[in-house]
C-alpha cells in the first residue's frame, strides 16, 4: 500500500478508526519513503528507531478501544522542539547530539494523543534563517526542484511534508519560519495566535516572538493537529488560559456551501504586490481573491503604513531577544565544550566553545543583539523598535475594523536558488517581509497553496491574518479557499509536484 | 549612519563571550554597519508620544503554588553535562590566576 504516503492526516485516520489499516503500516511506509528519497531531500536530521515499536503500541491500544483521532498517525517534528528520546540540536552543533531530560509541551501532547514520532527536521540553526541554508547540518532541498531552497527557519518539517516522508509536522514560527516554507513548497503552515500553543521545550530564539504550530498538506489537517497541541499550559506564563474552539470543526465548516458569504477579506495595500514581489506570485494572489469573491466573500482594501517598518524592528527585537536567550549555551550544563591550551578561565572556555559551536548568522545576530541593548544604544534601538510594534498593533485594530481577516501572498517570491542569498543577509531578511508583521503583533497567520507561478512553476502561498483569538477563522476561510482552488486544479496541488 | 568599527565589533563580540578572527572581525564591521543602517530607519517613527510594546499579548503575572517538586532528578539535569563532580556541574577555573 504504497499510497499511504499521498494521504493526508485525516483520511489515514478514518482508515484506522475502520480497521483497514495498522499505524505500522502506515508508519512502515512513511519510513521506507525516508528511505527511498530523503538522500536528496535531506529533511531529517534524526530518523525516530523505535517508530515501529510505538506504532506497534498505538495499534494495541486502538484494539483496546483506548486510543482515537489521530492516534497511530505518524509526525515529524521540527528539531527546535526538545524530545526525551531523540537528539535536539536546534540545527547548531554547540547540541549535537544533546539529547534532552524533558518533552516539550507540544511533543507530550501529541505521544499522549498517540501520534507516532517518525524523527526531527532540519532547520535553520536556532531558527535563524529562510532557507534552511544556515543549518550546520547541511541544506534541505526543495521536493519541486532539487536545486532550491525549502524555505527557514522550518525547511526540513516542510520538505518532509512535500516530498510525502511525513503527513503530519510540526514547525515553530518567529518571523515567518512555519508560513514561508509551507508557501515555498505548496504546503500548509499554521502560526496560531501567540500564547495559543505552548513555548514549554521549545528552544527559544524570540521568546516575545516564537510560535510553534502545525506544518501539514491540508488545512483540514493543521486543524486536527492544533487541537492535540494547543490550549493552556502551566509550563508557559505566557499561555493564554481561556478555552478553544475546535480548530478540526472550524476547517470543516469552511468546506461547507457559503461558509464565506459576507467575509470581509482586507487586502492589505503595502503587501499587495509592488517592489519585490515575482509578478507570478502577485497574479496568483489575485486569482484567490477572485475566486472568494465569487463565493459571496467582500474583498476590502486596507492600509498598514507601519508595516513598512515591521522588517526593521524585527531585526533589533530578535537579536536583542536572542542574544539573551542564547546565553545559555555558555559550555556548563549541555552540549559543546571547548577548552583551549595553556591555562584558561571559564571566559575562555565559553569564548571558545561559542566561537567553534555557533555559525557565521547566530554570531551576527548574537552581536547584533548585544549592541541593540547596550548602554547608550538602548533607547535609540531597541525602544524606538518597541514603539514601532505598537505602531504594527495599531494598524492592526485599524484593519481589524473593517475587515474579518486580511490576506497577503505568505512570501513575495518562489523558491530561490540554493545558494543565492546566503551570503547577503539584508537580501535574506526582506523575503520575511509579509510574514513579520503577525509575530510582531501576536496574530494568527496561516499559508495555503494559492497554485504555481506561471514564470517558474513553482508553488504560490496565500497567507491570512485574524485578530488574536480568532485562529478559527483561519480555518474556516482556508479550508473554503483551499476547496475553492482544489476543484479549479482538479486535486491537490501537490499532486502536480514531480516524482523524486 | 552606523557606529561600527571593528573595535565596537570586538567590544560586542568580547561582551557575548564569542571569540572572533581578525578576518571575522573586517567581515562583521561591514555587515553590521549595512544592517544598523537598514533598522535605524524605526528611529523615522518612534516619536516620544508612542508607547514601548514589550509583549504582544498582555497577560497578568502568572505566579504557581509554592511546593517542592522534583522536576528533574540530579541524574537527569546532569546527564548533558559536558563534565561533572558528584552533583555538580564541573568547570574550569572562575577565576584568573593574577586574582
Amino acid at each position: 500500500m504504497s499510497d499511504l504516503t499521498r494521504l493526508p492526516a485525516s483520511e489515514l485516520a478514518a482508515l484506522l478508526d475502520g480497521g483497514e489499516v495498522s499505524s505500522v503500516e502506515i508508519t512502515r511506509a512513511h519510513l521506507d519513503r525516508i528511505a527511498a528519497v530523503d538522500g536528496d531531500v535531506h529533511a531529517f536530521l534524526h530518523v525516530n528507531e523505535k517508530a515501529i515499536e510505538t506504532a506497534e503500541a498505538v495499534d494495541a491500544a486502538r484494539a483496546a478501544g483506548t486510543a482515537s483521532g489521530l492516534a497511530g498517525v505518524p509526525v515529524a517534528i521540527k528539531d527546535v522542539l526538545c524530545t526525551l528520546d531523540m537528539p535536539s540540536t536546534s540545527g547548531s552543533k554547540i547540541l549535537e547530539g544533546w539529547v534532552p531530560p524533558y518533552d516539550a509541551t507540544v511533543v507530550a501532547r501529541m505521544r499522549r494523543a498517540g501520534l507516532v514520532p517518525l524523527g526531527k527536521t532540519n532547520m535553520d540553526e536556532f531558527a535563524m534563517g529562510s532557507s534552511t541554508e544556515h543549518s550546520a547540518y547541511g541544506n534541505t532541498h526543495n521536493p519541486w526542484d532539487l536545486t532550491r531552497i525549502p524555505g527557514g527557519s522550518g525547511g526540513g518539517s516542510a520538505a518532509a511534508l512535500a516530498a510525502f516522508e511525513a503527513p503530519l509536522a510540526l514547525g515553530s514560527d518567529t518571523g515567518g519560519s512555519i508560513r514561508q516554507p509551507a508557501s515555498v513548497t505548496g504546503t500548509v503552515g499554521m502560526k496560531p495566535t501567540y500564547g495559543g500553543v505552548s513555548r514549554y521545550g521549545a528552544i527559544a530564539l524570540a521568546s516575545s516572538l516564537d510560535q510553534v504550530g502545525p506544518v501539514t498538506r491540508t488545512v483540514l489537517d493543521a486543524g486536527l493537529l492544533h487541537d492535540v497541541i494547543g490550549g493552556h499550559d502551566p509550563h508557559d506564563s505566557t499561555s493564554i488560559p481561556d478555552a478553544w474552539p475546535s480548530f478540526a470543526d472550524a476547517a470543516r465548516a469552511g468546506r461547507r456551501e457559503g461558509s464565506v458569504k459576507g467575509l470581509r477579506v482586507g487586502v492589505v495595500s503595502e503587501l499587495a504586490g509592488g517592489e519585490g514581489f515575482q509578478p507570478g506570485v502577485v497574479e496568483r494572489f489575485q486569482e484567490s481573491l477572485a475566486l472568494l469573491e465569487e463565493a459571496g466573500a467582500e474583498i476590502v482594501e486596507v492600509s498598514a503604513p507601519s508595516f513598512q517598518y515591521a522588517i526593521a524592528a524585527y531585526y533589533l527585537i530578535l537579536p536583542a531577544e536572542a542574544s539573551s536567550n542564547l546565553a545559555k549555551f555558555d559550555s556548563v550544563r549541555f552540549g559543546l565544550r571547548v577548552t583551549p591550551d595553556g591555562q584558561p578561565t571559564v571566559e575562555d572556555v565559553m569564548s571558545a566553545t561559542r566561537e567553534a559551536g555557533f555559525g557565521d548568522e547566530v554570531k551576527r545576530r548574537i552581536i547584533l543583539g548585544t549592541y541593540a541593548l547596550s548602554a547608550g544604544y538602548y533607547d535609540a534601538y531597541y525602544g524606538s523598535a518597541q514603539k514601532v510594534r505598537t505602531l504594527i498593533q495599531r494598524d492592526f485594530a485599524a484593519a481589524f475594523e473593517k475587515a474579518d481577516v486580511l490576506a497577503t501572498p505568505s512570501a513575495p517570491t518562489t523558491a530561490f536558488p540554493l545558494g543565492s542569498k546566503v551570503d547577503d543577509p539584508l537580501a535574506m531578511y526582506l523575503n520575511d517581509l509579509t510574514t513579520i508583521p503577525a509575530n510582531l503583533a501576536g496574530v494568527p497567520g496561516i499559508s495555503l497553496p494559492s497554485g504555481l507561478a506561471s514564470e517558474d512553476g513553482l508553488p504560490v502561498g496565500i497567507q491570512f491574518m485574524a485578530p488574536a483569538r480568532e485562529d478559527a477563522r483561519l480555518y474556516t476561510v482556508g479550508a473554503a479557499l483551499e476547496q475553492l482552488l482544489e476543484s479549479r486544479w482538479g486535486g491537490p496541488l501537490l499532486a502536480q509536484a514531480p516524482s523524486l | 549612519m552606523s557606529e561600527i568599527t571593528p573595535e565596537v565589533v570586538r567590544h560586542l563580540a568580547q561582551l557575548a563571550r564569542i571569540g572572533i578572527a581578525d578576518d571575522e572581525v573586517q567581515r562583521l564591521t561591514g555587515e553590521l554597519s549595512q544592517i544598523v543602517d537598514a533598522v535605524a530607519t524605526v528611529r523615522q517613527v518612534a516619536t516620544e508620544d508612542v508607547p514601548a510594546t514589550s509583549h504582544p499579548i498582555a497577560l497578568g503575572t502568572v505566579t504557581r503554588p509554592d511546593v517542592v517538586g522534583t522536576p528533574l532528578t540530579p541524574d537527569e539535569a546532569l546527564a548533558g553535562a559536558p563534565e561533572r563532580d558528584g552533583d555538580f556541574f564541573k568547570v574550569t577555573s572562575i577565576l584568573g590566576e593574577e586574582q
